[in-house]
């Protein structure tokens, strides 16, 4: 960004949406519309994060999410290296201190963490210089699934203000639907959230989300839809009865997305539950933009990578 | 060894005293008045509370067993820096203090520190595990002045009932702490609003309340006192307010931070705001306020659980339960209590130390002639801002740290001998 263009994003990290204005956002998504266009190109490489460090610490199994980043690295001609807990000095019992220590130590310019637990990402933050994007952490928040729903919300919708959002599934442990919620209501959409009650967290609607628990009744004149992964663990732990009543009561079918504007986009931040919460015609079908939301998400964390380097401001020459 | 703390206004909640006057102190005892000869210290209190020495009966000093956390000597001198003169001592330590050879060595270590009066509290049940009742009238005669599971709550309702009968022929109380295990369920904060956008599981209000009924209901039927310790939500208040106009032995304390603090203290994952019971909501901090106000909360307590830096610097669900309060609570019963005219001087003083010393039993709480010679001096317009740094105990895990308070310690004299003095 040159001199008197306003740089309308100067965050050290990016833990969540919940503090980061509708503008910052716009602004994230206006990046990455070039961002996208670069993927679009058969040799996806520019030289913009050459010399940069960016490394992947995830604490978590997740193919999707880290992949997404890998890439996005990659396209931008970072160096990335990755740590997963099962292979590294994690699995021998180090705190997240004394990893990001080391993280530190050893110059990364960017540290993209998944954590089991809530509020990691905050405290990786505190400790080391570099830019923490919070991969998701606990049932806390996932801000690049969510600003990559906006992506593609937003392009295939030219606007997101005025829309009705329907989240739907396991709210209480979703960060998905957490990122969801402050992202959407900050652009001006109008969001709903359904799901049975022992899975929908108190103090919710001081969010500004609305709360249902009759998926047909929410469903109503709804612009998107966003379903949530169901974890067969939660039956285990005595939220709901199980799967089987679980498909009948909040499993998005051909019925029930008719109760929906007829333009409704059906989204999953994946992985999909095919017959659970979604029935693969569903899934498959012309209202499902899932596999686009993994193609946004590259080009959405391309940008952040981008702007948390210091947005290009910077040229080689400097060095 | 004599001395005479001059001007003070003496507060001796047990008379209802409440003048401007003299103390004098004569080999360790409160004395009758005497002329000043050179061997004499004269302290001049104008301006200043003169009250019986504070007494905390819900601390945890970890020694044997954690003493990187803290040591009854440390835990001792946090004390005086406080104000208190003596504290009782929870038993969750390593081993659990649920015989008597770990009862007698606290004490003994406790003389060695020399420092505070230290009244053990002894487990319940053996290790704490909720099972088999511990040796309690063995216990007892080695100096336990109470007895608890704290930390771990009784689940069994069959052991609490059994254990509460069999107290009754020891006239000791039983300090239980209310959380059902199976509401609490893993939570680490409050259940509400916060607990939501920040995505940390929840522990609802109904986890302390249900127990707290439990053991309302068993001291009524089985007519021994149970005392209640640290009630965080408006719901438990309400229950031991009722307990209390049917004439229940039930009795209840509150800690300061349950009286200043919201589960918005929480927001950012502050661990040092991490405790159980959590901090709860507007509501029930209010009603806390209001329990102590009408009496119904007749102890405040700390709930004094240092921990050290390393323990704290996690994940938040990793991080343990527990802060410091041994010096902070004079300044918060000050400045949230006092100042604000929900309690007057006389209450304030009566809840840190005739309450807490007649619940336990002890020969303390009084500045009546001849009684031992613990005294607090508070000054009540004395600021200061908490600096964790300053702590005499080992733990610097306090949400209060920056916070502006106003009323303070000045000094704390034991059995007749300046411990702490600032």
């Amino acid at each position: 960004m040159g001199g008197g263009i306003l740089i309308l994003f100067k965050h050290k990290d990016l833990l969540g949406l919940k503090d980061i204005t509708a503008a910052e956002i716009n602004f994230l998504l206006d990046t990455a519309v070039p961002m996208k266009e670069i993927i679009s190109r058969p040799i996806k490489k520019v030289p913009t994060l050459r010399g940069r460090t960016v490394v992947n610490l995830f604490y978590e199994n997740s193919t999707r999410t880290r992949g997404s980043f890998e890439l996005a690295a990659k396209h931008l001609s970072a160096d990335s290296i990755n740590i997963s807990s099962s292979s590294s000095s994690v699995a021998k019992g180090e705190s997240l201190y004394d990893t990001a220590r080391t993280i530190q130590s050893l110059g990364a310019d960017v540290v993209i963490l998944r954590h089991p637990m809530a509020g990691a990402a905050q405290l990786l933050a505190g400790t080391v210089e570099a830019a923490v994007i919070n991969a998701g952490d606990g049932a806390h928040e996932h801000p690049t699934q969510a600003l990559l729903d906006l992506f593609t919300v937003r392009e295939r919708r030219g606007e997101i203000a005025g829309l009705r959002v329907l989240i739907v599934g396991d709210i209480l442990h979703s960060r998905v639907a957490r990122s969801d919620i402050w992202g959407f209501t900050k652009m001006g959409a109008e969001v709903r959230v359904c799901g049975p009650p022992t899975l929908v967290p108190p103090g919710l609607e001081e969010t500004g989300a609305r709360v249902y628990y009759n998926l047909e009744e929410a469903l109503v004149d709804v612009d998107v839809v966003i379903m949530l992964r169901i974890q067969k663990e939660r039956q285990q732990q005595g939220l709901f009865p199980g799967l089987r009543e679980y498909a009948r009561l909040y499993g998005l079918n051909r019925e029930r997305l008719a109760l929906a504007r007829k333009d409704a986009l059906v989204m999953h931040p994946g992985p999909v539950n095919r017959g659970v919460e979604i029935a693969s015609d569903i899934a498959d079908g012309p209202a499902a933009v899932i596999e686009e939301q993994v193609t946004n998400g590259v080009a959405v964390r391309m940008a952040l990578l981008y702007l948390l380097t210091g947005g290009g401001d910077r040229h080689e020459n400097d060095y | 060894m004599k001395m005479i703390i001059r001007g003070g206004r003496v507060l001796d909640p047990a008379s209802g005293r409440d003048e401007t006057a003299d103390v004098y102190i004569r080999d360790g005892l409160v004395s009758g008045p005497f002329k000043a000869d050179k061997t004499t210290r004269v302290i001049d209190a104008s301006g200043k509370i003169v009250a019986p020495g504070l007494v905390d009966m819900h601390v945890h000093l970890r020694e044997p067993g954690y003493e990187a956390k803290e040591t009854i000597a440390t835990g001792a001198a946090a004390a005086v820096r406080g104000g208190f003169t003596g504290v009782a001592c929870m038993p969750n330590t390593d081993p659990v203090a649920d015989n008597r050879f770990i009862i007698e060595f606290i004490k003994k270590r406790a003389a060695e520190a020399d420092m505070v009066n230290v009244y053990p509290v002894g487990a319940v049940t053996k290790g704490s595990r909720g099972g088999e009742m511990a040796e309690l009238a063995d216990m007892r005669d080695a100096g336990a002045v109470a007895f608890s599971d704290d930390g771990w709550p009784v689940m069994d309702a069959g052991v609490m009932r059994r254990a509460l009968q069999y107290c009754k022929m020891l006239g000791a109380v039983i300090i239980s702490h209310c959380e059902d295990k199976n509401l609490a369920a893993g939570g680490v904060m409050h259940e509400g609003y916060y607990s939501t956008i920040l995505g940390l599981k929840g522990i609802p209000a109904s986890a302390e309340e249900v127990m707290v009924a439990r053991d309302i209901i068993l001291a009524a039927e089985t007519g021994c006192p149970v005392h209640i310790a640290h009630v965080s939500t408006a719901g438990s208040v309400a229950l031991v307010r009722e307990a209390k106009k049917k004439g229940l032995p039930v009795t209840a304390e509150a800690a300061p931070h349950h009286f200043t603090l919201t589960d918005r203290a929480v927001a950012e994952y502050n661990t040092a705001a991490k405790v159980n019971p959590p901090l709860r909501g507007e509501a029930d901090v209010q009603a806390v306020r209001e329990g102590l106000a009408d009496g119904t909360v007749e102890v405040i307590a700390t709930d004094h659980a240092p921990h050290t830096v390393e323990e704290k610097n996690v994940e938040f669900d990793l991080a343990p339960f527990g802060l410091v309060g041994l010096e902070t609570a004079v300044g918060l019963v000050w400045t949230e209590l006092v100042h604000t005219g929900i309690l007057t001087p006389l209450q304030a003083v009566a809840k840190l130390s005739l309450h807490p010393a007649r619940l336990l039993g002890i020969d303390r709480g009084t500045l009546a002639e001849g009684g031992a010679a613990d005294i607090t001096v508070i000054d009540p317009e004395l600021e200061e801002t908490v600096d964790p740094q300053h702590f005499a105990g080992k733990g610097r895990n306090t949400p209060f740290a920056g916070r502006k308070l106003k009323g303070l310690p000045v000094m704390t004299i034991v059995a007749g001998k300046v411990k702490y003095e600032r």
